[in-house]
């Protein structure tokens, strides 16, 4: 094997992995900031209901690949262009904040209507309803799930290799072709990624026992 | 939507006023009319499915009548005179409405997240504004009233139903209502923890509290409540005090009703 050659990029391979810890990141911020009204919105009437859905389902149905596309290339006729990482972050949000609106939508909705009418009853209105009494109740059901979906990000990264936006995969593939060691290397950043995963993985399987035995209680006020 | 004049009384706090309510095809409320006055206790029994829990949920603006209306104090449940319209009430007005209303579940609905004390704090902090040192005590007070002081900081899974809904009853009364709603609140109960809320129910009555009490507790309501209305197929059948009502009842359904209700707790109480 060739442990020197491997053993000499793994700086830049860290600091591959780096960027990759950075666009998971961002994403997720973004798609878990978009998504709580996205949620509010798709469960309420009117047309943002509608609108909300249309977002929802729109992305669903498009591979994020596309979307990436879109974002990246696309835009550039309108003005925009933007670095590839910006454009994976931005694609990857977006398509993340309606996977994470369903998931909020589930939590909120798991909450017994009872619990609503009794926040009502004492006078609350309805934005106090959702903080006091929804939100704190829904947790418990929706940090799982939101943590099998950075999981999913965090692979998910990989993708922005194929519009050039400097992470982990693309690093493996250029290094991989320069020294025409492609099992060497993919396994290597395979590993890699799946150490950065495992305290996810891991922290994700604690907050579902969690969940199961109960709920978080008094955690969140 | 006009409605027949009616003999004034406008020193009634609930009024119903010929309220109906239909789901779909099923006509759960027809034409009910009924008024309690400031501090009266009125009973409500009937059997179950006559519309005794969608007329509280009327009262509380949880459900919509479809014909008729509600007032309290006056003033109409769910709608505003608006420069001569009547519009549909804003979030802020139902939520100001409710205030005025304490509301107990047949399931209690307390807060699982919140401790004993902490249910009871939220309204008069989160809506009332008050500083947490002036609500704690408060709350304090409120929790010795039902009994309770030595649970203040216990979460709703540690306690008994009955402790559950002598807190939940606490947390209405934060709200300082002058209307309180209670929706079977011993059914969900286990018979030995019955005789508890009761007693903080009994309590509230002798305090003056204006309550509406939907219940199966028939010597409750024979005990507290200054009038009794029996209501069956989403009508109100017939009322009156009490004694008339559970010695004498007019009406050949009251009988029917009253007679299973005390055969059942013959058959509950024999050996
Ligand atoms: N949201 C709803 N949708 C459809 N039907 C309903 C709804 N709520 C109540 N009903 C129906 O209305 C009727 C009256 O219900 P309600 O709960 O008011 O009766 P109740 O007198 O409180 O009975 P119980 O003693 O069993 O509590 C029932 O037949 C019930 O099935
Ligand atoms: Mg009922």
């Amino acid at each position: 094997m060739s442990w020197n050659i491997l053993a000499d990029s793994m700086p830049q391979l860290l600091q591959a992995a780096l960027s990759t810890l950075q666009m998971t990141g961002l994403a997720f911020l973004i798609a878990a900031v978009l998504g709580l009204p996205l949620a509010l919105a798709r469960m309420g009437p009117g047309l943002p209901g509608v609108l909300a859905l249309g977002y929802i389902e729109t992305m669903r149905g498009v591979p994020q690949l596309a979307l990436l596309f879109l974002i990246y290339f696309g835009l550039v006729p309108l003005g925009i262009a933007l670095r590839a990482f910006d454009a994976a972050v931005i694609g990857l949000g977006l398509s993340g904040a309606a996977y994470l609106a369903e998931v909020y939508r589930a939590g909120v909705q798991g909450v017994e209507p009872g619990q609503i009418e009794a926040a009502q009853m004492i006078g609350m209105r309805r934005r106090a309803v959702l903080r006091h009494v929804v939100l704190p109740q829904a947790w418990p059901a929706v940090l799982p799930p939101m943590g099998n979906y950075l999981v999913a990000l965090l692979k998910d990264t990989s993708i922005a290799s194929i519009i050039s936006a400097p992470e982990l995969m693309l690093r493996a593939r250029d290094l991989s072709s320069e020294y025409f060691l492609p099992m060497d290397y993919y396994l290597l950043v395979g590993g890699m990624y799946l150490v950065m995963a495992w305290p996810l993985m891991q922290g994700t399987r604690m907050l579902e026992r969690r969940a199961a035995r109960g709920r978080l209680q008094g955690e969140v006020r | 939507m006009s409605d027949p004049p009616l003999v004034p009384r406008p020193e009634a706090l609930v009024r119903a006023v010929r309220v109906g309510k239909r789901f779909g095809e099923t006509e759960v409320l027809r034409d009910v009319d009924l008024s309690v006055q400031p501090g009266e206790v009125l009973a409500i029994i009937g059997p179950s499915g006559s519309g005794k829990t969608t007329l509280l949920r009327c009262i509380a603006h949880l459900e919509h009548p479809t014909s008729g209306h509600v007032e309290i104090a006056g003033e109409r449940v769910g709608a505003v005179l608006d420069r001569g319209h009547l519009r549909p009430m804003s979030d802020r007005e139902i939520a100001r409405l409710r205030q005025g209303i304490g509301m107990v579940f047949q399931r209690f609905n307390l807060f699982p997240h919140l401790t004993a004390i902490e249910n009871v704090m939220l309204g008069p902090v989160q809506v009332l504004r008050r500083h947490r040192s002036e609500a704690e005590p408060l709350a304090r007070e409120l929790l010795r009233k039902v009994g309770l002081a030595h649970k203040a900081d216990s979460y709703p899974e540690r306690l008994s139903g009955g402790q559950q809904q002598r807190v939940a009853i606490a947390r209405s009364l934060a709200m300082q209502p002058r209307l309180m709603l209670f929706d079977e609140a011993t059914s969900a109960l286990d018979p030995e923890l019955i005789g508890e809320v009761l007693a903080v129910m009994r309590d509230l009555a002798r305090d003056g509290m204006t309550m509406l009490v939907v219940t199966h507790e028939m010597g409750f309501a024979e005990d507290v409540a200054d009038r009794v209305v029996f209501m069956d197929h989403g009508r109100v059948v017939e009322e009156g005090p009490p004694r008339e009502l559970f010695r004498a009842p007019s009406h050949a359904r009251t009988q029917a009703f009253l007679r299973a209700v005390i055969d059942r707790q013959a058959m509950a109480e024999a050996p």
